[in-house]
């Protein structure tokens, strides 16, 4: 592999990858309290259309991007409120939200399609404009999602681990009977993981369309709601190695689109299909410790002792 | 008596619960002083789980109150009993076996898990108390001894005063069941209360100070230190003698064994036991008890049997032909029928009609072209329930609405329907009312006496004890020793089931 | 002792109260609607009027209603019949794109056949088609590696892009370079017509489908041993069923129905292979089937009301300007109320009620 291509992937796997990531943490939160979500895709698409609605409408990325981060919140809310209080199949109500988010997204985001907007504001630290390979490359030239990826990780991480209320949210979703004898509400727990995982979903639709593409498209997350949640188990549910996960799929996507560009003379069609296969074999290499590293109350729902 | 009489620690006063028709709790009253070791003593069902519930908080009860140290309090929930120092330990654990030890502690604490100074306080009431675990180990990878050490020292770091242990020593062995008697000295030392619920006699014998017995959701009586005695006892908690069959047993047939082991080894994964070199033959016409200490590889020894799961090393044979790599289907074509622990769990479809589930397993004997002959099977399952003498279920009732016995006796009907020439019995009477599991055991010596040969696993001594003709004792995956009957007595093989061959210390 | 099954009047009972059901959720739904297309600025009561008229108020109407059944059968039929052992099949839109690709591949091979080869050819390899790209996340959630719910989902945007490639590539036709397709079919290759409307025969191949589903769920005793694994797989491993066996059979012919969908498509409808077959009758299918209870009779109806939900998606974006992709909207409502009306498995134990 080149330099120059080896550069390109690099920078293009923050590039991609930040967005899997936001989902990837998201989604281990909710899981973490014992809830899968297959409807990510539809709670990014929301944030995307929402947060690229609201900059359209209002001119400022930033509003957008609260906008997104609130509907992607009030989204897994939603989600929620079908699968802790009302008890519903977490799979079935996953699918729900899917269609939920096909649809709102298309409604919402119609008005809007072909607008041009500004996207979010990106800098680069002084100290690196200095360095000869850095410059005339998108590397270390990032918005705000981008540098706060890191940290955000390492909150997510130090807030299951090491607060009260993350130690509560691993304890519903290992045994929800033990987190109830504890003295806690598992129900509260997990809308409080699911409400902070939406933000997360939200925050990572928008990068896509108020950073990566600067449009709107229906469906333009392409899989990567499912992707995430692939990264999930590939991590085992820690967000420091989640981090690694989604420098690999952005990765994979971007050297997809760095053979692309360099007319490698693969289909580019075969070429979009790898980061689906490789999740796919990920999977397949991590599927048998699955058991191990999963929380044991994921899937289930909750219903009091006995 | 003279001068002021400090009120019990709790008093619970006509404490009334119906569940339905069921009522499970009525008018109870029950003390527990300052510095004492209370059992409560009763059979399945006779109410101690819900009235300790009551107690925790856990379940409001519909009538009754209750008193600590004198002043009537309302408990809401297990939160509010465990902020007036009420603790409780369940029978199945309520530990995360994913988290460690200090982090399933600090579970139950305020504040946040702070490393250092929980471990010191860990160490520190383990020294005190004789319950020394080491708090940074992950739970799944503790015994059940060490386990039920850590939900102690939950309670005791939560500042608990009363302590409600519910059937403690169901997971131990004889020799672990003396150092819990131990702590129990301990704790009533220093002026703890420990109410210790269970069925088990012996143990109340042994370390109560004071004796409640409950019988269908009443006190049956009490006893001060000292008073009680074994009779006594039993009379109260079942109201008559129960008399069961006084184990018989033919000698068992001459000739080639039905089932064998030879130096069967499997793998295991994950908190399962992996069984290694094991030999074992069971015989047409005898029943072969396997004891062990929970967790010992039965549930494997079980499933490897069976066909479920394959051998790794060695080799298993049936009727006299190798059957290493038979599947299920081929043994139980072959002759071998299974009553397991978990009737509902294992082997029947509780959504599926009585009928439906006694087609399930028959294997292809009932099948006719691409349907089923509905009819043979009837005719052939109501011959089996009528031979079994147990009550036939109407066919169309879906198999979740029976009870627990019920569906055991459907499920042995089944099995039996074809003479099998093995019958697997997995912790059987395992959650079964009293008389069911009588009418289970029965069957089985019955089945025994017919020719059938069989294999009757469980982690009840006293019903081990009773059953088998030959005793088997499992120990981390292996068999730590054979007994012929008569030749064992409970110390001898609680020892083996735990490992240790050195003399029981008194 | 008498052979007694189910009473017939309790299961036609069962059938009528499923679509009474599901029509009091469509109800509720296209209230909720309503509102939204409202919020949206567009006419409610004219779009739904105007579905009205699209679909059930003229013959062609109703012959467009049965062209878009078709496929719905099938994929239904293709979630319902692994979702008896308790398998989520999540992926008709694939095994749909995968089913037409291969028939495809057989009409471009062998253009010369007559239509009594050729046809029953391309019907065989539609299913197959379908059938293996289910049987594949079959194998995997068999050996425990995946589940295959996932493994469906993922595939799902594969088999598109299987097909845009051979569009795109090595079958485009190149008389009409402007839209990427392949060569038209030999007739030998075409689902005849019906009439003179675009339903073709592929909805008898839906309707035989539907009826073989029933039989086998009803009528035999694979259809005992499929409930059996989806009501406790672990008793039913116990019990010496080859649940693994199983597993892979059931999503292969779940799957072999989705690619008759897709064969259905491509050689009814279009005549050729070309991208975008499947406005989400993949996912459409699983929605019908889980509204049904995965039941036979409720299938068919539910098709039938998802054919107007559809027509009515259509409808509201040539009339209005919505967005098509809006109707999944409709649908996710839809799927809302039926989830949030009981919590799932009804009876709340006594424990539930003491806390306070």
């Amino acid at each position: 592999m080149s330099a120059p291509l080896a550069l390109g992937v690099a920078a293009g796997a923050v590039l991609s990858g930040t967005s899997l990531l936001y989902a990837t943490l998201g989604e281990t939160l909710g899981e973490r309290a014992g809830i899968v979500n297959l409807g990510l895709e539809g709670i990014m698409l929301m944030g995307a259309s929402v947060g690229f609605a609201t900059t359209a409408a209002t001119g400022s990325p930033w509003l957008g991007l609260g906008a997104a981060a609130a509907a992607g919140g009030l989204g897994n809310l939603l989600f929620g409120w079908l699968v802790v209080t009302r008890r519903a199949n977490q799979l079935a109500g996953g699918l729900a939200m899917l269609f939920f988010g096909f649809g709102a997204s298309a409604l919402i985001g119609a008005p809007y399609v072909g607008a041009v907007i500004t996207g979010l504001p990106k800098w680069r630290p002084a100290f690196l404009q200095e360095l000869p390979w850095v410059r005339g490359t998108t590397l270390f030239h990032y918005d705000i999602l981008i540098w706060l990826a890191a940290p955000v990780t390492g909150l997510v991480w130090w807030a299951l681990f090491r607060t009260r209320w993350g130690l509560g949210v691993r304890a519903v979703g290992e045994s929800p009977a033990a987190a109830y004898a504890s003295g806690r509400d598992p129900g509260v727990l997990q809308y409080q993981a699911l409400a902070a995982g939406g933000v997360l979903g939200g925050l990572a639709g928008a990068h896509l369309a108020l950073s990566l593409t600067l449009t709107w498209a229906e469906y333009m997350t392409a899989g990567r709601g499912f992707i995430a949640i692939a990264l999930v188990i590939f991590s085992k549910w820690r967000p420091l190695r989640a981090l690694a996960g989604a420098l690999l799929f952005g990765g994979a996507e971007a050297l997809e689109l760095q053979l692309q560009a360099r007319g490698a003379g693969i289909s580019p069609f075969l070429l979009e299909m790898f980061p689906y296969l490789l999740t796919i074999l990920v999977l397949l290499a991590w599927g048998g410790s699955r058991r191990l590293f999963a929380p044991a109350a994921l899937g289930r729902t909750f219903y009091g002792l006995d | 008596m003279t001068g002021p009489v400090r009120p019990p620690m709790v008093d619970i006063r006509g404490a009334t619960k119906r569940y339905g028709e069921l009522l499970a709790n009525d008018r109870v009253d029950l003390q527990l002083r300052r510095g004492e070791v209370h059992a409560l003593l009763g059979e399945n069902g006779a109410g101690k789980s819900t009235l300790s519930k009551i107690l925790y908080g856990f379940i409001r009860p519909d009538a009754g109150e209750i008193l600590l140290d004198g002043a009537p309090v309302c408990l809401r929930s297990p939160r509010d009993a465990r902020a007036r120092g009420i603790g409780m330990v369940f029978q199945d654990f309520m530990l995360i076996p994913a988290l460690d030890v200090q982090e399933n502690i600090a579970l139950f604490l305020p504040g946040s898990p702070g490393r250092g100074g929980l471990e010191q306080r860990i160490r520190a009431y383990g020294e005190r108390f004789g319950l020394v675990v080491d708090p940074r180990a992950p739970v799944r990878q503790l015994p059940v001894g060490e386990r039920q050490k850590v939900e102690i020292l939950k309670l005791l770091l939560g500042e608990a005063r009363v302590l409600i242990l519910d059937e403690p020593t169901k997971v131990l062995a004889p020799h672990e069941v003396a150092a819990l008697f131990k702590v129990f000295a301990a704790l009533r030392a220093e002026g703890y209360a420990v109410l210790f619920i269970t069925h088990k006699l012996r143990e109340v014998l042994a370390c109560a100070d004071r004796i409640t017995v409950l019988r269908q959701g009443r006190v049956a009586g009490g006893f001060g230190p000292g008073e009680a005695d074994a009779d006594a006892l039993v009379t109260l908690m079942f109201g008559e003698r129960l008399g069961e069959e006084a184990p018989g047993g033919g000698a068992p047939m001459a000739g080639a064994p039905l089932l064998e082991l030879r130096g069967a080894s499997c793998r295991a994964s994950g908190s399962e036991t992996a069984l290694k070199d094991l030999d074992l033959a069971v015989g047409g016409g005898e029943i072969v008890g396997v004891a062990g200490v929970s967790g010992s590889g039965q549930k494997e020894l079980g499933d490897l049997i069976q066909g479920l799961r394959p051998l790794s090393q060695g080799s298993r044979w049936f009727g006299g032909e190798e059957a290493t790599r038979w599947s299920v289907a081929r043994m139980r074509r072959a002759g071998m029928a299974v009553v397991p622990e978990d009737p509902l769990g294992m082997a029947a479809v509780s959504g599926m009609t009585v009928r439906e589930n006694l087609y399930l397993g028959t294997g292809g004997r009932y099948r006719k072209g691409l349907g089923i002959a509905w009819r043979a099977l009837d005719a052939a399952m109501a011959a089996s329930f009528r031979a079994l003498g147990f009550p036939r279920p109407p066919p169309e009732l879906p198999a979740g609405a029976l009870s627990g016995g019920n569906l055991q006796r459907l499920v042995i009907a089944r099995e039996m329907a074809h003479r099998p020439r093995l019958v697997v019995a997995l912790y059987p009477t395992r959650g079964l009312d009293v008389r069911s599991a009588a009418s289970v055991r029965a069957f089985l010596r019955r089945a025994r006496d017919e020719g059938a040969g069989v294999l009757f696993i469980s982690e009840d001594l006293d019903e081990l004890g009773e059953m088998a003709d030959r005793l088997l004792v499992l120990y981390a995956g292996s068999l730590a020793g054979a007994f012929p009957r008569g030749a064992w007595g409970a110390e001898a093989v609680g020892r083996l089931m735990t490992g240790s061959r050195e003399a029981a210390r008194a | 002792m008498p052979d007694v099954r189910r009473p017939r009047s309790g299961r036609a009972a069962q059938a009528w109260w499923t679509g009474i059901r599901g029509a009091a959720v469509c109800a509720i739904a296209l209230a909720a609607f309503a509102v939204i297309l409202l919020a949206a600025g567009k006419n409610p009561v004219r779009g739904y009027a105007d579905t009205f008229k699209a679909t059930l108020a003229s013959a062609y109407g109703l012959s467009e209603l049965l062209v878009r059944m078709t496929p719905l059968l099938l994929t239904a039929v293709a979630v319902a019949l692994p979702s008896r052992l308790g398998l989520i099949n999540v992926g008709g839109e694939g095994q749909l794109y995968l089913g037409a690709w291969l028939a495809s591949a057989g009409a471009l091979a062998f253009p010369s056949w007559p239509a009594w080869a050729l046809l029953p050819l391309v019907i065989l390899l539609g299913f197959l088609g379908g059938a293996l790209w289910a049987a594949l996340p079959g194998l995997l959630r068999a050996a425990r590696l995946v589940n295959e719910t996932i493994a469906t989902l993922l595939l799902n945007y594969v088999a598109p892009l299987i097909v845009s490639y051979f569009v795109f590539g090595p079958w485009r036709a190149t008389e009409s370079s402007a839209y990427p397709q392949s060569a038209a079919f030999a007739d030998a290759a075409l689902l005849p017509p019906l009439f003179d409307t675009r339903v073709h025969a592929g909805l008898f191949i839906a309707l035989a489908a539907l009826g073989a589903y029933w039989i086998l769920l009803d009528k035999t005793r694979f259809g005992v041993d499929m409930r059996a694994i989806g009501g406790n797989p672990e008793a039913a491993r116990r019990l010496g069923l080859p649940v693994g066996t199983w597993i892979v059979v059931a999503l292969a012919l779940g799957g072999g129905m989705a690619g008759l969908a897709g064969m259905g498509e491509a050689m009814g409808i279009h005549g050729r292979l070309r991208q975008g077959l499947s406005p989400g009758y993949g996912y459409t299918g699983f929605l019908i089937s889980w509204l049904a209870g995965g039941r036979p009779l409720g299938i068919l109806f539910m098709a039938f009301l998802f054919a107007i939900l559809t027509a009515a998606g259509d409808t509201l974006q040539i009339t209005q300007g919505l967005p098509y992709s809006a109707i999944n909207l409709l649908l996710a409502i839809i799927l809302f109320v039926v989830l949030a009306r009981s919590p799932a498995g009804g009876r709340r134990r006594p424990a539930r009620t003491d806390r306070p």
